[in-house]
């Protein structure tokens, strides 16, 4: 019988090489996977390559990776929420290095990876700077700009749920990235608030099938980013 | 200066944009001034709106005592869930602002073109850290692209202008403009005025406007 639950978060993350690409779930705080980026600096991993929507929020979660200095590319579209003050730092310094997508290529750029599409045409960003020097083509009389698909070494996702198999339901908001990240990832880690037997979840509400998941990790009560973030909290 | 003391405020700028959607649209709306029109809809018409980071259905916010981490907007926001939305994924949300699915997105704005640049995300400042999130995607995408701002910066300068200077978001995206003074058309040549604010003179408007005005009629 398969099943791919995981002691620990730490258990999860500990082969993730230096130079690895790393995909990290969430938007802003929703459905960021706190306790496996927690794992992964205990773990020690550098010089990461991370794909991610924001960069993080005071010291803890993601802005807590950059902050520890593990993190020398950035791929997102929105580096600068409220509170982010970890990645102009380190991006102004020369440490990090920004590559930026708007946010629905950066989705599809990882649908596709995670498909087997390795570029796609978009209309976005025709005739604006994040265009500029891409490959254009004109079809049925507009022009589009090519992108390529995004896969990473690793994809570390939220879920609210998970079977011993590795399907996933996710909640709300936090949904987020993560299906699309499962496919890119090539191994993906999951922490879900609760894993049930296989057969528990009902085959017709599956959100992401088994089959793009390779580790799943309980974490039942998992830390809340903006409550760390009020009461002054860094990690470590 | 008398703006401020002329014109739209705020408020009423939103709720004259909000007569302009039509009954059942579904509508994405910015960070800032757009997110005042939810609380402007019209009696007797509803709007389903969308918010990129994955519900379509998004409802007001909640009481203190129901704020959710997990419910949230595109601006980071606490939000409910209306009956009959839905959430989705990322790529998901994107192919229905892609795909031409929704009909409405309402943007703010640094500079608009009269020929509808929209330029919306970064200064172009060398030490400024840019980030463009949804926005490209969404004038690229979405069937109509409304822009609600001032008319002027604070320091006076006008936002509707001949060519952007700022990085564009969108190149001859922009339908149709509500600004504290007025409500503009793109003409191509220069802005068509649609409607003046009360109290507002023609003049004023073109005085304001770093490109060339057409009366309303014209």
């Amino acid at each position: 019988m398969i099943d791919k639950r995981l002691a620990s978060a730490a258990e999860a993350v500990a082969d993730i090489a230096d130079g690895s690409s790393i995909m990290i779930g969430g938007f802003g705080e929703a459905g960021s996977p706190i306790e496996l980026i927690h794992a992964l600096i205990d773990q020690g991993a550098k010089d990461l390559t991370v794909i991610s929507n924001n960069t993080g929020s005071g010291e803890v979660g993601l802005a807590a990776l950059l902050k520890a200095r593990r993190v020398t590319k950035v791929i997102c579209s929105f580096p600068k929420t409220a509170n982010s003050r970890v990645f102009p730092e380190l991006y102004r310094e020369g440490f990090t290095e920004l590559e930026l997508v708007p946010q629905g290529t950066l989705a599809e750029r990882i649908r596709a990876g995670g498909a087997g599409v390795p570029a796609f045409y978009t209309p976005a960003a025709v005739g604006t700077p994040l265009g500029e020097g891409k490959e254009t083509r004109v079809l049925d009389g507009r022009e589009y700009v090519l992108e390529f698909g995004l896969r990473a070494d690793v994809a570390l996702i939220k879920a609210s749920a998970a079977d011993t198999m590795g399907n996933l339901l996710y909640n709300k908001t936090a949904r987020n990235f993560g299906p699309v990240m499962a496919m890119a990832g090539r191994t993906t880690i999951a922490q879900a608030e609760r894993v049930v037997e296989a057969g528990q979840i009902d085959p017709e509400v599956v959100v992401t099938p088994s089959i793009f998941v390779d580790r799943v990790v309980e974490v039942p009560q998992p830390l809340v980013e903006s409550q760390l973030i009020a009461a002054g909290a860094c990690y470590p | 200066m008398t703006t401020g003391q002329q014109g739209w405020s705020r408020q009423q700028m939103a709720e004259r944009l909000a007569l302009d959607i039509a009954d059942g649209s579904c509508v994405n709306l910015g960070i800032g001034i757009p997110e005042l029109i939810a609380n402007c809809v019209p009696e007797g018409r509803t709007f389903i709106y969308h918010t990129e980071n994955g519900l379509l259905g998004m409802g007001p916010a909640p009481a203190a005592s129901d704020e959710d981490p997990e419910l949230i907007n595109a601006g980071k926001k606490y939000v409910t869930a209306i009956d009959g939305a839905a959430f989705f994924h990322h790529a998901d949300s994107f192919a229905m602002i892609r795909g031409g699915h929704l009909d409405l997105s309402v943007l703010g704005a640094m500079q608009v073109s009269q020929s509808g640049d929209l330029a919306n995300w970064s200064t172009g400042a060398p030490d400024a850290i840019p980030g463009v999130g949804g926005a490209m995607d969404l004038v690229a995408g979405v069937k109509q692209v409304f822009v609600i701002t001032q008319h002027c910066t604070k320091a006076g300068a006008p936002k509707l202008v001949e060519s952007c200077t700022f990085p564009l978001t969108g190149k001859g995206v922009v339908d149709r403009i509500y600004t504290d003074l007025a409500v503009i058309d793109v003409a191509g040549h220069g802005f068509q005025v649609v409607e003046l604010a009360p109290g507002v003179d023609f003049e004023t408007v073109a005085q304001r406007t770093g490109a060339p005005l057409l009366s309303p009629g014209n």
